[in-house]
C-alpha cells in the first residue's frame, strides 16, 4: 500500500504545547471540581505549577487557594521564598502541619531528628477533608519515578485517600472528567508529561524565580546513605561522619534531612540546565532517602496518599 | 545549550499479552541511553530479587508491585525518550483483554502503533482487537515489530507467512502507513541496531522506523478550526474573552468565527496566549479569544469557522464500552463532549463488531470491551464533527451517574471499515 504522508504542522514549540496542556488542564479541574486547592512546596514543579495557574487564569484571580504540608522539617530559605511569592501573586495559602497532627494524637511523633516523610500524607488527608476540598494540583511528573508512571492525570482517590493503580478510570483523549462523590476526592497532575530538562528550560524561558538552595552555593554536609546531607537543626553529624564545607546545589526540594546535595558549581539557570543534560542518576536516585525504604517506596506510599 | 525544538511523536504499544511489547520498550530505553545508572541498577535488583536473570527488561516500565509479581502490564506506563531526530512520548500498553481500557487510555492520543506480535504465534484475536481500536482512534500509522524471531532462526518463511497476516489487517483497517521489521527484543536485533542475524531483511530498525515516520501530533485537519469554550475571563475595566484549547485548524485575527449552538456570527478582535497578544492560535495553544460582538457565550459552547460542525441532541456513534455489566437500550449515563457535560439515554444499539471477520453483527447490548454501533438521545445540544473529521470535536466519554467512573469511549460517526 502507497504511504499517505502525514507530516504535522510545525505548530508551536513543544514547550508552548506542554505549557497549554498544563493549563488545559488547570481550566478544566477548575470548571468541574467544586473545591479544588493546588498543592505548593516552593520546589521547582509547585513553582512551575503555580506559575502555569496564574497564566491560566490572568487577569482575574486564582479561582483556587494555594496549600503548603509543612513538615516543620524544612530548609529556611525554601520557607522564606514561600511567603515571599505566594505574597506577591496575592494568592491565599493555607499551611497544613505536620506538628498540629502530632499535638492532635493522630500520628506519633518521630522525635527532631525522625523523619516526618510519611506523616505528612496524614496531615495531608485531614487538610483536605477539613477544607472540603474534591481537587487538589500536584506538581508530581511521570518522568520521575516507575509507579507515577503509571499514574492517570486526573488520579481518583477513595472515601480513604487511597489510590488504587489496579481500578484507574480510563482516561481517553483529553476529556478529563472530575466528578466525584462526597468524601472521595482527586488528584491533578497538569505536569505528567513534563520531565525534568522541560522544567528547567521552562523555568529560564519564563525567568522565573526560584528558592536559593536549587543553585550552587557553599554548605556544610555530611556524607550520609551516601547521599550529603545539610548539617543543620534537623541533620546532626553522628559520631563517625565527618563534617565538610563543599560547593553543592539541591536537585529537589523535600525535607532537610531526607534530601540530600549534590556536588555542583551550576549556580545560573544555564549552567544547571547543562548539568541536568548530561546527568547519569536520575533526580530522586541522586537526592531522595525517602524513596529507599523498598523497591516500591513510592507506590507503597501513593497507596496511602501521599502526593 | 538550547535544545531546539524538534518533532515530536506520541506512540502506543499494541498487542497481546506476552508478545513482547514491554521488554520491546525496555529494550529502546536501554539501548538508546535514556536511562540513568540508579534507574539500571534497580532494574537489575528487582530481577534478581524475583529470580528472572540478571536485566528483566519488562521491569524498565512494569513498575507496580503486582505487575512485577504476576509478570504482567496491568496499566499504561507512560516513559520519554529524545534522540538526536525526534522527541517520544511512550505509552507502554497493556495486552490482557481485561485491561482493554487502559489499552484505549494509551492509543487515545497516540499518532503511531507500535504493535508487537510473536512470530511463532503470529496474528492473535487480541492483536486484532487492539488493531481495530487503534484504528477506530484514529490511529493510521503503524510499525509492526514480529517479534522471537531469535525462536524460529531467523526464519524468512515465517516471517512472511506473519506479514501476509499483517498486510491483510491493515489493509481491512485502512492503514495508511505500515513498516514490519523482523526484531528480537530480547536480545536487541533489529530494535536499535541492525541485526547481523536477518540477512535477507534490508529495511529501517524499530528506532529508525521511528525517527522517520511521517505520523506526527498536532496534525492538522481540513475541517475548520475549533474552540470548545473551557472559561470566561472578565477583563480588568471590563469585557470578557474566551479561553480553551485550539484543534482543527488555527485562528486569525480578523477571523470570521460563529459561536454554537447558537449560530451567532462575529470576529476576532484579538487573540492572547498568556497574556501576550499574537495574530494566530495554533492547534494545541490554550489561548484567548477577544470578539467584536457582545455574545452570551460560556462554558460548553463552541468557536468555529467554517466548515461548520453539526447541532444536534442525537448521536451515531462507535462505542468501545468498558462497564462490567452490558450496556442496553434504554441505559441512563453522563456523556461529556469537549468542555460539555450531558444526560444520555441510549436509543439504539445497531451492532457489534466481530473482531474476527471486522462485520457488524446484530446485537441489542454491548458486553464488557466489546465495540459497536450505537445511537444515542441527549438532554442538551451538542455541537460536533464527524471523528474522522476531528478527534477533538468527534470524541466523548460515557460516566456512570452513581460511581462516576468513566465507562466507554465514543466516536461520532461510523468508521468506513465497519
Amino acid at each position: 500500500m502507497t504511504p499517505t504522508p502525514l507530516r504535522p504542522a510545525q505548530t508551536a514549540d513543544y514547550l508552548d504545547l506542554l505549557e497549554s496542556h498544563a493549563i488545559f488542564i488547570l481550566r478544566e479541574v477548575a470548571a468541574e471540581c467544586e473545591r479544588p486547592v493546588l498543592l505548593f512546596s516552593g520546589g521547582k514543579d509547585s513553582t512551575v505549577l503555580l506559575h502555569l495557574a496564574m497564566k491560566a487564569f490572568t487577569p482575574q484571580k486564582l479561582p483556587f487557594p494555594v496549600m503548603h504540608i509543612d513538615t516543620g522539617q524544612n530548609f529556611p530559605e525554601v520557607l522564606e521564598y514561600r511567603d515571599q511569592l505566594t505574597t506577591s501573586l496575592g494568592v491565599r495559602l493555607i499551611v497544613a502541619r505536620v506538628q498540629e497532627t502530632i499535638d492532635q494524637g493522630k500520628v506519633v511523633d518521630p522525635g527532631p531528628m525522625g523523619s516526618r516523610n510519611r506523616l505528612q500524607s496524614v496531615t495531608l488527608l485531614h487538610a483536605i477533608t477539613d477544607n472540603g476540598f474534591d481537587a487538589a494540583f500536584g506538581g508530581a511528573r511521570r518522568d520521575e519515578d516507575k509507579a507515577r508512571a503509571k499514574e492517570r492525570i486526573l488520579s481518583f482517590r477513595d472515601n480513604f485517600g487511597q489510590w488504587d493503580p489496579r481500578q484507574q478510570r480510563p482516561e481517553l483523549w483529553q476529556l478529563y472528567q472530575g466528578k466525584v462523590n462526597p468524601g472521595e476526592h482527586l488528584r491533578a497532575f497538569p505536569l505528567s508529561d513534563w520531565t525534568e530538562l522541560d522544567i528547567w528550560q521552562y523555568i529560564e524561558r519564563e525567568r522565573m524565580e526560584l528558592p536559593s538552595i536549587y543553585f550552587a552555593h557553599e554548605r556544610d554536609v555530611v556524607l550520609r546513605d551516601s547521599m550529603w546531607l545539610a548539617v543543620g537543626p534537623f541533620v546532626e553529624p553522628r559520631a563517625n561522619e565527618t563534617v565538610e564545607t563543599r560547593m553543592v546545589r539541591f536537585r529537589t526540594v523535600g525535607d532537610a534531612n531526607c534530601t540530600g546535595a549534590v556536588d555542583s558549581r551550576a549556580d545560573t539557570l544555564t549552567a544547571i540546565i547543562a548539568e541536568v543534560a548530561s546527568a547519569n542518576v536520575s533526580e530522586r536516585g541522586a537526592t531522595r532517602a525517602d524513596d529507599r525504604f523498598s523497591e516500591t517506596a513510592m507506590e507503597d506510599r501513593k497507596r496511602e496518599g501521599y502526593f | 545549550m538550547r535544545t531546539a525544538t524538534k518533532d515530536l511523536l506520541r506512540l502506543a504499544t499494541i498487542g497481546s499479552v506476552d508478545d513482547g511489547k514491554s521488554t520491546l520498550i525496555g529494550r529502546i530505553l536501554v539501548d538508546t541511553r535514556q536511562l540513568f545508572d540508579d534507574q539500571l541498577d534497580a532494574v537489575s535488583a528487582a530481577s534478581e530479587k524475583r529470580g528472572v536473570g540478571d536485566f528483566d527488561l519488562s521491569f524498565v516500565t512494569d513498575g507496580l508491585r503486582a505487575e512485577r509479581e504476576q509478570g504482567i502490564t496491568i496499566d499504561v506506563a507512560y516513559r520519554y525518550a529524545s534522540t538526536p531526530k525526534r522527541k517520544f512520548i511512550i505509552a507502554d500498553c497493556p495486552g490482557h483483554v481485561q485491561y482493554t481500557r487502559n489499552m484505549a487510555t494509551g492509543a487515545s492520543t497516540a499518532d503511531l502503533a507500535l504493535v508487537v506480535l510473536d512470530v511463532a504465534h503470529g496474528l492473535k484475536e487480541q492483536t486484532r482487537r487492539h488493531l481495530c481500536i487503534a484504528a477506530l482512534l484514529g490511529v493510521h500509522a503503524a510499525i509492526v515489530v514480529v517479534n522471537k524471531m531469535d525462536g524460529v532462526n531467523w526464519s524468512q518463511t515465517a516471517f512472511q507467512r506473519v506479514v501476509d497476516e499483517i498486510e491483510t489487517i491493515a489493509r481491512q483497517l485502512s492503514f495508511n502507513e505500515v513498516s514490519i521489521i523482523p526484531a528480537s527484543a530480547l536480545y536487541g536485533d533489529n530494535v536499535v541496531e541492525a541485526s547481523p542475524n536477518a540477512t535477507w531483511y534490508d529495511g529501517p530498525t524499530v528506532l529508525g522506523a521511528l525517527e522517520s515516520s511521517g505520523a506526527g501530533t498536532w496534525t492538522k485537519t481540513t475541517h475548520g478550526a475549533r474552540l470548545p469554550i473551557q472559561w470566561v475571563l472578565r477583563q480588568d475595566g471590563g469585557g470578557r474573552t474566551y479561553a480553551g484549547m485550539v484543534n482543527g485548524d488555527s485562528f486569525f485575527v480578523g477571523d470570521t468565527v460563529t459561536l454554537m449552538p447558537a449560530k451567532v456570527e462575529t470576529t476576532i478582535r484579538a487573540i492572547s496566549f498568556g497574556g501576550v497578544g499574537r495574530i494566530e492560535a495554533n492547534v494545541g495553544l490554550s489561548i484567548d479569544l477577544d470578539l467584536t460582538d457582545e455574545t452570551d457565550a460560556g462554558r460548553g459552547d463552541l468557536l468555529a469557522t467554517t466548515p461548520l460542525p453539526t447541532v444536534t441532541k442525537e448521536l451515531t456513534a462507535t462505542i468501545c464500552w468498558f462497564g462490567e455489566t452490558p450496556l442496553t437500550v434504554g441505559q441512563r449515563l453522563r456523556l461529556k463532549h469537549t468542555t460539555k457535560v450531558t444526560p444520555v439515554r441510549v436509543s439504539d444499539i445497531t451492532g457489534v463488531v466481530d473482531i474476527e471477520t471486522l462485520r457488524i453483527d446484530e446485537s441489542s447490548s454491548l458486553s464488557t470491551n466489546e465495540i459497536g454501533l450505537a445511537a444515542l438521545q441527549c438532554a442538551d445540544w451538542l455541537v460536533v464533527d464527524d471523528y474522522r473529521d476531528n478527534r477533538v470535536t468527534g470524541s466523548f466519554v460515557l460516566i456512570d451517574e452513581v460511581t462516576n467512573a468513566t465507562v466507554a469511549a465514543g466516536m461520532v460517526g461510523r468508521a468506513a471499515f465497519l
